[in-house]
C-alpha cells in the first residue's frame, strides 16, 4: 500500500481524538535539526469541523486486538486497515514540518500484539525523530495503558506530552463498552507518568541540566454521550484525575457516529453544546476556583445546555451578589458571570489607580447585560429587586444561536 | 495650527525614522496638535514650498525626552501596524508621557487603549504568519559544472496585514536554522543562509515570482481531508479562526469545496450504517427465561433477523449448573426453533451420553440467536457470524446467564468464546482451561461439535475427545462449586 493511502486511512482513524494542542513545552532550536516550540502552541490550519490542525495526528496502525464498542478501530469493526513503518511516520513528520504545515507529531496506535510491543513501536518513531533527525518540534505520544514502566520512562524522555485515554467516565461504562480496558490499568499508567514527572521536576531543582520528562504534561480524553453517564459523574471523574495525576488537560469528545458503528451506541452525536458546557465547567475548575461538585446538584446532575455553568451557579447563589468590582478579591471576581480570568487580572491592575465604572467595563469588552445585575461599580448599584426576580435568567442568558457558534471557538480558548 | 497651515512631517515606514523625527520635535517643543506626522506611503499631498514644521518653541522644548521602556516596547510593535495614523498617535502619547510618566499603565485611556489594540492586532497578524506561511521546496543546482551540486531551497510568499516581516524572521530563523529558506512579501524579502546563519534582506516581489507548487502538497491535502469529522461541520468556527483572506495561501484549502459537498454523504453513510437500534432496547429488564423467550422474536438488533425463519432461544433446565453456548442455530434449528437438534446436536448428545450425564439437566443456547447463511440454489449454507453480530447479540446471552446463574459456562466453538472471552481469544491454545470472563466467573472453551463432523481421519477422533475431556472438566467444576 502506498504511503498516501495509509495516510488517508490512519488520519481518518485518528480523527476521533479531540486533542491536537502543541502548547506547554518550550524547546529552543538545537542548531542541528529543524524545530523549536515557543510554548504557545500554533494552529497551522483549521478543518471544516472548526478544529485546529496543529500536529500530524495519526495512528501508527489501526489494527487493534481490543474490542471497545465506541471505537471505530475495534477488532470487530470492518474498517480498512493499514500500518505505517516508524520510518514512514518520521519522514512524513519531518517533510510536513519543513514546509511549516505542522508543529509536530501526535502519534497513537491500535493495540497490536501487546501493550509493550505497541509502546515500543511508538517510542521508535520518537527516537528516530529526536536522535536521527535531531527534531526539535513537538511530540505527543499515546501512553499505552499497561505498558511497562521502563517504556513509559523512555517515552517521557522523548515526548513533550504523554496521554493515556480514559475514554469512558465510569468503571461501569468501561465494563460494558470497553471490556479490554480497565480503570486500574489506565490509572496505573497515569500514576507512573505523574511520578516520573514529579521526580524530574525535583531533579531539576538540584541540577539545571536534569533531563526533562514530558514537559508539556499529560492529558486524557473522555468520550461524552456514548453511555448514559451524567455530567456530574463525568466531572467527578475529571476532578479525580486532575487531583490525583496532575493532568494538564482533559479533552471531552462528544460521541460521534462513525462508519459501521455498533448497534449498542446512540444514533445521534452528543450535542456539541453539551461538550462545550463540559469544557466550560472544566475551565471553571482549573482557572476559576470552582470545585467540580459545585457545578451540578443531585436534582440536576447534568449541566444546563441553555446557559454557561458559571451563570447557573450564580443564579443558584444569588446571596453571593452583588459583587463590588472595586473591592472584591480576585477569587470573588472570578465568580461573576461574564467576567473572564483575563479581565479579572486587568480589573485588579486598573483599579489600583482608577475606580471602575460600567463604561470602563464596557471598554474591557465585558457584556454589560450579563454583568450588570451582579456587580456594583462607581456609577452602578445592582438593583436588589433584579436579584430576586424570576426574570433574571432570561435577562442575562446569551441566546442559543450565539452560543452554538461560540462552542467551536471556546473549546480552543476556554474563555468564559 | 495657529497659522491655519497643515504642518506635516513625512515618516518612512520604519520605527527608526519615526524615532528620529519624534526626538527632534520634542526637543524643539512642537506639540502634537501643531503638526501632523504622516506615513510616507500614504501621503499623496504635494508639498507646496511652505515650511514643513512650525518654528521651534523653546519654552516647551525638552532637551532629554523621557522614553519609558514599556512605551518603547509597545511603540516598536505599533510602528509595524498598517494604520497610517500610527505615527501621529505614537507622537501624541510620547508628548503626553513627558508630563505623565505613568500614562502607559492607564489601559482605559483612549490613546493607550488604541495603542494596545494595535499592538494586539500586529501580534495576532504575526501569530497568523507563523501559522499560515507555507514553504515550497525547490531543488537548486549550484556550481559551475552542470549537475554538480543540488540543494533544497524552501521558499514562501506571504501577505501579512501589517509590516511584520522583520518581526517574523527570528521565529523562522530559530525553527528552520538548518534549512535554506526565503520569505517573500509585497514589501520585502528575507533569505536565510544555513551555513553563515545570517539573514539577507531584499526588496518585495509579487506572488507570481514565487514557486507555484510542491510535490508534497497532495499528501498534505490527503491528510487535511481525512482528519476532520464530517458529522461535525462548523465552517463558521473555521472562518473565524482562519479568515477567508488567508485561504489563497493555504494549499489544503483548494479542496474545501469537495470536502463540503462530500461531507453530507459521508455522514449519511455513517448514520445509515448505524441506524439499527441497540439490542439492549429489545432485551427486557426482567431476566427470567419466560420473559426473555417471549421478547426475543421482536429483536432487530442486527440484520440477521431478516432472512432467518425465527429466533432460537435456549432450552433446558432453568437453573442448570452447566450452561452450553454454541455459535448460532443451523438450518435444522432455524426451522425447529430449538438449539442443537441437527447433526451437531447428535454429536453433542452422544458425548454427553458417554459421560453419563443428560442434556435436559443442562441449559443449552447460542451466542447468536438467528441463523446466518448464504443461499446456494435450494440449500442454505451456514456462514459464521462476524464479531459485530456476536457483539450485537451478546445482551441476550448475558440476560440468559443472569437468569440461569450456572456454575460453569462451556463455550462450544470460537464464536461463543469470542463473545464471552474477548475477540482475541485463541481457541486451540486456550481450550480446556477454566477461565474468568467479565460476564461469568468460570468459563471453559472447547471445540464446536460441528468441527467433528467436518474433520476427517484421525483428527475426527481427536476433536471428539477434546470436547469430551472439556465437558468432563466442566462437570467436575460444577460439582465442586455446588458443594
Amino acid at each position: 500500500m502506498q504511503v498516501q493511502q495509509k495516510l488517508e486511512i490512519l488520519a481518518d482513524a485518528a480523527k476521533y481524538d479531540a486533542s491536537c494542542a502543541s502548547s506547554g513545552a518550550k524547546r529552543s532550536g538545537n542548531g542541528k535539526g529543524v524545530g523549536h516550540s515557543d510554548g504557545m502552541g500554533i494552529c497551522h490550519s483549521y478543518t471544516p469541523d472548526g478544529r485546529c490542525v496543529s500536529l500530524l495526528k495519526i495512528l501508527l496502525t489501526n489494527y487493534c486486538t481490543y474490542d471497545c464498542v465506541f471505537c471505530v478501530n475495534r477488532v470487530s469493526s470492518d474498517v480498512k486497515r493499514a500500518r505505517f513503518t516508524p520510518q514512514e511516520v518520521a519522514d512524513l513528520t519531518i517533510n510536513f514540518y519543513k514546509r511549516n504545515y505542522i508543529e509536530g507529531l501526535f502519534l497513537s496506535s491500535g493495540i497490536v500484539q501487546s501493550p509493550d510491543y505497541t509502546m515500543e513501536q511508538l517510542i521508535e518513531v520518537a527516537r528516530l525523530l529526536r536522535e536521527e533527525h535531531s527534531f526539535g518540534g513537538y511530540i505527543h505520544l499515546k501512553a499505552i495503558p499497561g505498558a511497562s514502566e521502563p517504556l513509559i520512562e523512555r517515552a517521557g524522555k522523548l515526548a513533550d506530552r504523554l496521554s493515556a485515554n480514559m475514554e469512558l467516565p465510569t468503571q461501569q461504562d468501561l465494563v460494558q463498552l470497553a471490556p479490554d480496558k480497565k480503570v486500574e490499568v489506565i490509572e496505573g499508567t497515569m500514576g507512573q507518568i505523574f511520578e516520573r514527572r514529579t521526580e524530574a521536576e525535583e531533579e531539576k531543582k538540584r541540577t539545571r541540566h536534569a533531563p526533562k520528562f514530558a514537559p508539556a504534561g499529560q492529558s486524557t480524553q473522555l468520550v461524552v454521550g456514548a453511555t448514559p453517564s451524567t455530567d456530574q459523574q463525568i466531572l467527578a471523574t475529571a476532578s479525580h484525575l486532575y487531583g490525583s495525576y496532575g493532568l494538564r488537560r482533559i479533552y471531552y469528545s462528544g460521541f460521534s457516529p462513525f462508519p459501521s458503528g455498533d448497534a449498542r451506541l446512540p444514533l445521534k452525536p452528543a450535542p456539541l453544546v453539551r461538550e462545550h458546557r463540559l469544557y466550560q465547567a472544566d475551565w471553571l475548575m482549573r482557572y476559576y476556583g470552582f470545585a467540580g461538585h459545585e457545578l451540578t446538584t443531585a436534582e440536576k446532575p447534568d449541566l444546563d445546555l441553555t446557559q454557561d455553568p458559571k451563570l447557573t451557579w450564580a443564579l443558584a447563589h444569588r446571596e453571593f451578589f452583588p459583587v463590588d468590582v472595586n473591592r472584591a478579591s480576585r477569587e470573588v471576581l472570578l465568580r461573576v458571570p461574564g467576567i473572564g480570568y483575563r479581565n479579572v487580572e486587568r480589573i485588579l491592575r486598573i483599579r489600583a489607580y482608577h475606580p471602575l465604572s460600567l463604561e470602563d467595563l464596557r471598554k474591557l469588552n465585558v457584556r454589560l447585560k450579563t454583568v450588570s445585575p451582579f456587580v456594583t461599580t462607581t456609577d452602578h448599584l445592582a438593583p436588589a429587586a433584579a436579584m430576586d426576580s424570576d426574570a433574571l435568567p432570561s435577562a442575562v442568558v446569551i441566546p442559543a444561536q450565539m452560543q452554538l457558534f461560540a462552542a467551536g471557538v471556546s473549546a480552543g480558548t476556554g474563555q468564559l | 495650527m495657529s497659522l491655519g497651515l497643515a504642518f506635516r512631517v513625512r515618516i518612512a515606514p520604519e520605527f527608526a525614522a519615526w524615532r528620529e523625527e519624534a526626538r527632534r520635535l520634542v526637543r524643539e517643543g512642537i506639540a502634537p496638535d501643531e503638526i501632523e506626522l504622516v506615513d510616507e506611503e500614504h501621503d499623496t499631498a504635494l508639498s507646496l514650498g511652505f515650511a514643513l514644521s512650525p518654528a521651534p518653541n523653546p519654552a516647551r522644548a525638552i532637551a532629554q525626552p523621557a522614553v519609558p521602556r514599556p512605551f518603547l516596547d509597545l511603540a516598536e510593535i505599533v510602528a509595524c501596524h498598517s494604520d497610517p495614523g500610527r505615527w501621529q498617535l505614537l507622537y501624541r502619547v510620547l508628548w503626553r508621557l513627558q508630563s505623565d510618566r505613568s500614562l502607559i499603565r492607564h489601559e482605559l485611556d483612549d490613546d493607550v487603549a488604541r495603542m494596545r489594540r494595535m499592538d494586539a492586532q500586529v501580534r495576532r497578524d504575526l501569530h497568523k504568519m507563523h501559522a499560515f506561511l507555507r514553504f515550497r521546496m525547490v531543488t537548486e543546482h549550484t556550481g559551475a559544472e552542470a549537475g554538480e551540486q543540488s540543494r533544497e531551497h524552501y521558499i514562501a510568499w506571504y501577505r501579512p496585514d501589517h509590516r511584520i516581516l522583520p518581526l517574523a524572521v527570528p521565529f523562522f530563523a530559530e525553527r528552520f536554522a538548518v534549512m535554506r529558506w526565503t520569505i517573500l512579501t509585497d514589501h520585502a524579502a528575507a533569505s536565510w543562509d544555513p551555513e553563515t546563519r545570517r539573514v539577507a534582506w531584499g526588496p518585495g516581489v509579487p506572488r507570481s515570482q514565487a514557486p507555484q507548487e510542491d510535490e508534497l502538497e497532495s499528501m498534505w491535502r490527503s491528510y487535511y481531508g481525512s482528519i476532520f469529522n464530517p458529522a461535525r461541520l462548523n465552517t463558521r468556527a473555521m472562518r473565524s479562526e482562519m479568515p477567508v483572506r488567508y485561504w489563497t495561501n493555504l494549499p489544503e484549502l483548494n479542496i474545501l469545496p469537495q470536502l463540503l459537498t462530500t461531507a453530507e454523504s459521508r455522514v449519511g453513510t455513517m448514520i445509515e450504517q448505524q441506524n439499527s437500534l441497540p439490542t439492549n432496547t429489545y432485551v427486557p429488564e426482567t431476566h427470567t427465561l419466560p420473559v426473555l423467550r417471549a421478547a426475543l422474536p421482536r429483536c432487530e438488533g442486527c440484520d440477521l433477523y431478516k432472512p432467518a425463519t425465527q429466533a432460537v432461544f435456549g432450552a433446558g433446565l432453568a437453573h442448570a449448573p452447566i450452561m452450553l453456548v454454541g455459535e448460532q442455530p443451523g438450518d435444522a434449528e432455524d426451522r425447529a426453533g430449538t438449539p442443537f437438534v441437527g447433526p451437531a446436536g447428535k454429536v453433542l448428545d452422544q458425548i454427553i451420553d458417554e459421560l453419563g450425564s443428560n442434556r435436559p439437566a443442562m441449559y443449552v443456547t447460542n451466542a447468536v440467536k438467528h441463523f446466518k447463511f448464504v443461499e446456494r440454489g435450494k440449500r442454505r449454507i451456514h456462514e459464521s457470524p462476524n464479531l459485530r453480530e456476536i457483539a450485537a447479540c451478546r445482551p441476550w446471552l448475558l440476560a440468559e446467564l443472569d437468569a440461569v446463574q450456572p456454575k460453569v459456562v462451556v463455550c462450544l466453538g470460537a464464536s461463543a468464546a469470542k463473545s464471552l472471552l474477548g475477540a482475541k481469544f485463541a481457541l486451540m491454545k486456550d481450550r480446556g482451561k477454566v477461565m474468568e470472563s467479565p460476564y461469568a466467573q468460570r468459563v471453559i472453551a472447547t471445540i464446536h461439535p460441528s468441527a467433528v463432523l467436518r474433520a476427517e481421519g484421525d483428527s475426527k477422533r481427536v476433536l471428539y475427545e477434546f470436547i469430551k475431556q472439556d465437558l468432563a472438566l466442566a462437570e467436575q467444576v460444577a460439582i465442586r462449586e455446588a458443594s
